[in-house]
C-alpha cells in the first residue's frame, strides 16, 4: 500500500509539475496575474507530493519491504537503521528520486523568498523550474521507478553497496545534490530573465544569493566526497579525477566563476551576456554529470547503476534543456547589453581573467573526462585518461587565477593603476615570497613546486590582510569594533572563502611534496618505520559485524620507542553481497594523518599469517577539507548579507542602469 | 557576425551532443584485446591436482574450452566462482583453471573449501604463462575455439550478464 501511495503521489507531482511549467509561463505572456499566481500554489504542491512519496519510498526501506524491487536491490533486513534511511538515496532510482526532492524544496524555497519579485519574473522562474522537474518525473516514471514491485517479494535483500554503507555517504548525496540541482535557481533566473528581455544588476543581485547558497552546498557535497574516498578506498588519495568526481567539479568551477561574475554585473552592470551563459552552463553541466553518472557512458569505479536505456531519455533531455537555453541565449542575448566599460587594469578586468581561467580548466577536465569517449566515437582506438593529463593541463592555468585572487578585490572597479595596485600589494607580496622560499626548508626538503604552493596560498593570506587592514585604516569609524562592524558580511564572507583557498592549497601542496607511503607485507610482530614513527603489526583478530564479517589488524604506533597509539584498521566481507571493503584506520592531527590499511592477506592462513599493509603519513591532509568547508562558510556569510533582503526598496533605483551603450558603440 | 557569435555555445553543445549519442551505444567496458583472433599461446605445466601430470594447451585442440585464470589469494576469484561451479555442472563448456602465482597447497585448499569447476587445473607458479596471456589482473578469463583461437576474452569476474549475453551465445556459435 505505502509503495502504491507513494507512486501515485509521484504521478500527481507530474501533472502538478506541467502545469506548473506551462501556466505561469503562459500567464507572464499574456499578461494574465490569474494564470502567474497559479505558480507559488503549484510549486508548494508540487514540493509535499514529492516529499510524500520519497517518506513512502524511505518508510519502504525502514520496513524492509523486499516485494519492492528497489528495496530488495539495495537493502537487507541485517543493514543498521541508519543505512536504510540511507539506502533510499543508496540505488539509481532512489538518487533520482532524491534529486527531484531536491528541486522541488528549492522551488518551494523560492516561493517563500520571493515576495519582491516582479510577478511576471516569479512565474517564468517558477515555470522554468517546473518544466525541469517535469523532465525528471517523467525519468522517473517512465525509465527508473523506484516503487515497481517484485512478484512474489524477494525473501531477502540484495544489500546495499558496502562502498555506500558509510556515515560520510549517508550525507554527501544530499550536500552534492543540493548543490547541483540549486543551480537550477540561478539557470531559472537567467532563462526567465532572457525570455522577459530584463537583464539589470536587479535581476543579478536576486540570483546572487541562491547561487552562492547551491555553490557552498555544492563545495560542501565535494568534499564530504573526497574525504569518503580518502578513509574508505584504502589507497590513501583524496581526488581521482575519475569521471564522476569532474562530474561534480565541472558544475563548481562554473559555479565559481559565476559567483564572481554576478558580482560585477550586480555592482556595474557588466559582464551580462557572460553571466547569463555562465548560469545556463553551470545547471547544464549539473545535468551532464547526471548523464555521465546515470548512462554508462564512462567507465568510473563509481558507477553504480548504469543502463543504456536511460542514457538515452536523459540525453534527449540534456538536448532540450541545454539546447533550447542555448538557442534562446544566441537569440536574445544580443538584445540585452553589455553593460559598462573599464578599464585593462580594474577588478572588472582582474575578474574577467579569473573567470576565463576559471572556465578553461572547466573546459580541459570537460575534454579530459569525454577524450575517451570521442575517440572512441570516432573509431580512434580506447583509452583513459588519467591524472597525468589533469595534473598537467589543471594546475598551470589555477596557478594565476589564484594569483589573481590576491589583486581582484584589491583593485578598484572600473580603474585600478598598475602604480598603485603594486604599493598596496608589495608588503603581501614580499612576505608571500620570502615566506615561501624560506619555510619547505624548514618542513624538510626544497622543491620548487612546495615553494610555489606555498607562494600561492601564503599570497591569498598576505594580500587579504593586506587588503583587510587598508580598509580598517581607510575607515573613518572609531575604534576597531566600529571598524569591523563597517564592512558588510559579504565582504568577510569573500575573506573566509578565500582563506579557504589558501587552507586547501596549503594541504594539497604539503600532502603532494611530503607524503610518505610504505607498502609492505607484514608478518606478525614485524615493525616499518615511516616519517619518523615506527609501525609494528601485531596480527589481526575476525569478528562479527551486524551485516558483515571483518578483521581487524592491531598496529602499534611508536615514535622514539614510546607508543602513542594502537590503530585498528579493518577488512570487512559484507554477508549478501559478498563483496569486501577497507576501512582504513587514521589518526588525524592537524600537522597530518597517520593511515594504515589492510591489503591482501599473503598466506594461507588468513588469521595468523602475513598482511599486506599500507602505511601512508599525510603531512596536512585534513587542511584540504578544511580548506573546502571555510569556502562554503565564506559563501553562507556573504548570503547573510542584510542587502539581498532589502531589495524592494532601492531597486528601482539600480534598475535604470545604462545598459545598451557599449553595444551600440561595439 | 554578431549574432553568431551568441550561437557558439549552442554549436559547441550540438556537436558535444552528437559525440554523447554516438557514445551511448558503446561499452566503455569493452577492452580489446590483441590476443582475440590469435592461437591461444602454447603452455604445457604440470596438473594441480595430480603433479605428475602435464597438460598442454595442444591436448584441448579440438574442442571448445574456457580458460579461467584464478588464485587463492585473489579477492574478486570468490565472486565469479559460484558461477562457475554452475557452469561445470551444466556441462556446456568444460572450463580449465590457471592457477596463477599461486601455492600450489594453497590453491588446492581454496577449491576443496569453495568448490572445483574445473576439468582440470594447471599451475603457473611464477605467472609464466600469464604474461603470455597478458593477464593483468586476476580473474580473467579466455574462450578458445576448436583450432586453438582466442574468441573472446573477461577482464575482471565472470558476470551472470556477460556469461549469458557474450560467453554462452560464442560458446554455441564456436561448438557448431
Amino acid at each position: 500500500m505505502i509503495p502504491e501511495l507513494g507512486h501515485f503521489a509521484l504521478i500527481l507531482a507530474l501533472l502538478v509539475a506541467i502545469a506548473q511549467g506551462t501556466l505561469p509561463m503562459a500567464g507572464a505572456a499574456l499578461d494574465k496575474p490569474r494564470l502567474m499566481g497559479l505558480a507559488r500554489p503549484a510549486a508548494r504542491a508540487q514540493f509535499i507530493l514529492v516529499a510524500v512519496a520519497f517518506v513512502c519510498l524511505a518508510a519502504s526501506f525502514v520496513g524492509n519491504d523486499f516485494s519492492v524491487q528497489n528495496v530488495a536491490a539495495n537493502s537487507n533486513s541485517e543493514l543498521p537503521l541508519h543505512y536504510r534511511i540511507a539506502a533510499t538515496w543508496g540505488s539509481h532510482e532512489g538518487s533520482l528520486l532524491l534529486w527531484v526532492l531536491m528541486l522541488t524544496g528549492w522551488t518551494f524555497a523560492v516561493t517563500f523568498f520571493s515576495r519582491n519579485l516582479p510577478q511576471a519574473l516569479l512565474a517564468r522562474v517558477i515555470s522554468v523550474m517546473g518544466l525541469v522537474s517535469v523532465g525528471f518525473l517523467a525519468f522517473l516514471l517512465f525509465t527508473s521507478n523506484p516503487f515497481d514491485r517484485l512478484i512474489p517479494p524477494a525473501p531477502e535483500g540484495r544489500d546495499l553497496n558496502p562502498l555506500l554503507q558509510d556515515p560520510g555517504m549517508v550525507i554527501h548525496p544530499p550536500m552534492l545534490y543540493m548543490g547541483y540541482v540549486g543551480f537550477s535557481v540561478a539557470f531559472s533566473f537567467a532563462i526567465a530573465a532572457l525570455i522577459g528581455g530584463r537583464l539589470d544588476a536587479t535581476w543579478a543581485r536576486w540570483s546572487r544569493p541562491w547561487t552562492t547558497v547551491a555553490w557552498a552546498f555544492l563545495t560542501i557535497g565535494i568534499a564530504l566526497g573526497s574525504g569518503w574516498a580518502y578513509y574508505t578506498l584504502g589507497w590513501g588519495g583524496w581526488w581521482f579525477w575519475d569521471p564522476v568526481e569532474n562530474a561534480s567539479f565541472m558544475p563548481w568551477l562554473t559555479g565559481t566563476a559565476l559567483i564572481h561574475s554576478l558580482a560585477v554585473t550586480e555592482k556595474r552592470g557588466a559582464f551580462k551576456s557572460w553571466t547569463v551563459l555562465l548560469a545556463i552552463l553551470a545547471f547544464s553541466l549539473s545535468l551532464l554529470g547526471t548523464f555521465l553518472v546515470r548512462s554508462g557512458v564512462l567507465t568510473s569505479v563509481h558507477a553504480f547503476a548504469t543502463d543504456p536505456a536511460r542514457g538515452v531519455f536523459i540525453l534527449a533531455f540534456l538536448a532540450i534543456v541545454v539546447g533550447g537555453s542555448l538557442a534562446l541565449f544566441a537569440w536574445r542575448a544580443g538584445k540585452v547589453g553589455l553593460g559598462g566599460g573599464f578599464d585593462v587594469f580594474s577588478r572588472e578586468s582582474a575578474l574577467l581573467a579569473n573567470n576565463i581561467l576559471l572556465i578553461v580548466a572547466m573546459a580541459s577536465v570537460l575534454l579530459g573526462t569525454l577524450y575517451p569517449l570521442f575517440l572512441d566515437a570516432l573509431n580512434l582506438g580506447k583509452i583513459s585518461v588519467g591524472p597525468p593529463y589533469f595534473d598537467a593541463v589543471f594546475y598551470p592555468l589555477l596557478a594565476p587565477a589564484v594569483f589573481l585572487m590576491g589583486i581582484g578585490p584589491i583593485a578598484r572597479w572600473s580603474r585600478a593603476p598598475l602604480p598603485e595596485l603594486a604599493v598596496r600589494l608589495k608588503w603581501a607580496l614580499a612576505v608571500a615570497v620570502v615566506t615561501a622560499v624560506a619555510l619547505p626548508f624548514v618542513l624538510g626538503r626544497w622543491t620548487p613546486l612546495v615553494a610555489l604552493g606555498l607562494f600561492l596560498a601564503l599570497w591569498i593570506v598576505a594580500s587579504s590582510a593586506a587588503n583587510l587592514w587598508q580598509r580598517l585604516a581607510g575607515s573613518h569609524q572609531r575604534g576597531l569594533m566600529a571598524k569591523l562592524a563597517a564592512n558588510s558580511p559579504s565582504y568577510y564572507g569573500m575573506l573566509v572563502a578565500h582563506l579557504g583557498v589558501a587552507v586547501f592549497i596549503v594541504g594539497v601542496t604539503l600532502v603532494k611534496g611530503y607524503e610518505r607511503e610504505q607498502d609492505v607485507r607484514m608478518p606478525i610482530g614485524e615493525s616499518v618505520a615511516a616519517g619518523g614513527y615506527e609501525f609494528k603489526f601485531l596480527g589481526v583478530t575476525p569478528g562479527p559485524g551486524p551485516n558483515y564479517r571483518a578483521v581487524t589488524g592491531t598496529v602499534e604506533v611508536r615514535k622514539d620507542g614510546r607508543l602513542i597509539e594502537t590503530l585498528r584498521p579493518e577488512k570487512r566481507i559484507y554477508n549478501a553481497s559478498g563483496q569486501t571493503m577497507t576501512i582504513a584506520a587514521i589518526a588525524t592531527e592537524l600537522t597530518g594523518d597517520r593511515y594504515v590499511s589492510l591489503g591482501e592477506p599473503l598466506s594461507n592462513d588468513d588469521i595468523s599469517g602475513a598482511w599486506g599493509v599500507r602505511i601512508y603519513i599525510k603531512p596536512f591532509v585534513d587542511w584540504i577539507w578544511m580548506g573546502a568547508f571555510l569556502m562554503a562558510l565564506g559563501g553562507l556569510f556573504a548570503v547573510s548579507d542584510r542587502r539581498y533582503r532589502l531589495v524592494t526598496k532601492r531597486k528601482v533605483a539600480v534598475a535604470a542602469e545604462p545598459a545598451a551603450t557599449v553595444a551600440a558603440a561595439e | 557576425m554578431k549574432t553568431f557569435r551568441w550561437s557558439i555555445p549552442l554549436a559547441l553543445f550540438i556537436i558535444l551532443l552528437a559525440f554523447l549519442w554516438v557514445g551511448l551505444g558503446r561499452d566503455p567496458r569493452e577492452v580489446p584485446s590483441p590476443l582475440i583472433g590469435k592461437p591461444a599461446p602454447a603452455f604445457r605445466l604440470a596438473k594441480l591436482h595430480a603433479p605428475g601430470e602435464t597438460l598442454s594447451n595442444a591436448d584441448l585442440k579440438g574442442k571448445v574450452w574456457l580458460l579461467n585464470v584464478w588464485a587463492s589469494w585473489c579477492v574478486s576469484c570468490r565472486v565469479e566462482h559460484p558461477l562457475l561451479v554452475e557452469l561445470a555442472k551444466s556441462n556446456i563448456v568444460p572450463v580449465y583453471g590457471l592457477d596463477y602465482k599461486d601455492d600450489p597447497e594453497a590453491g588446492r585448499g581454496w577449491l576443496t573449501k569453495n568448490g572445483d569447476p574445473y576439468t582440470a587445473s594447471i599451475v603457473d607458479r611464477d605467472g609464466r604463462v600469464g604474461i603470455d596471456y597478458g593477464v593483468y589482473g586476476v580473474p580473467e578469463s579466455f574462450l578458445i575455439d576448436k583450432s586453438g583461437v582466442i574468441r573472446y576474452k573477461q577482464i575482471g569476474p565472470i558476470t551472470p550478464e556477460a556469461l549469458q549475453e557474450k560467453i554462452l551465445p560464442l560458446v554455441r556459435e564456436l561448438q557448431r
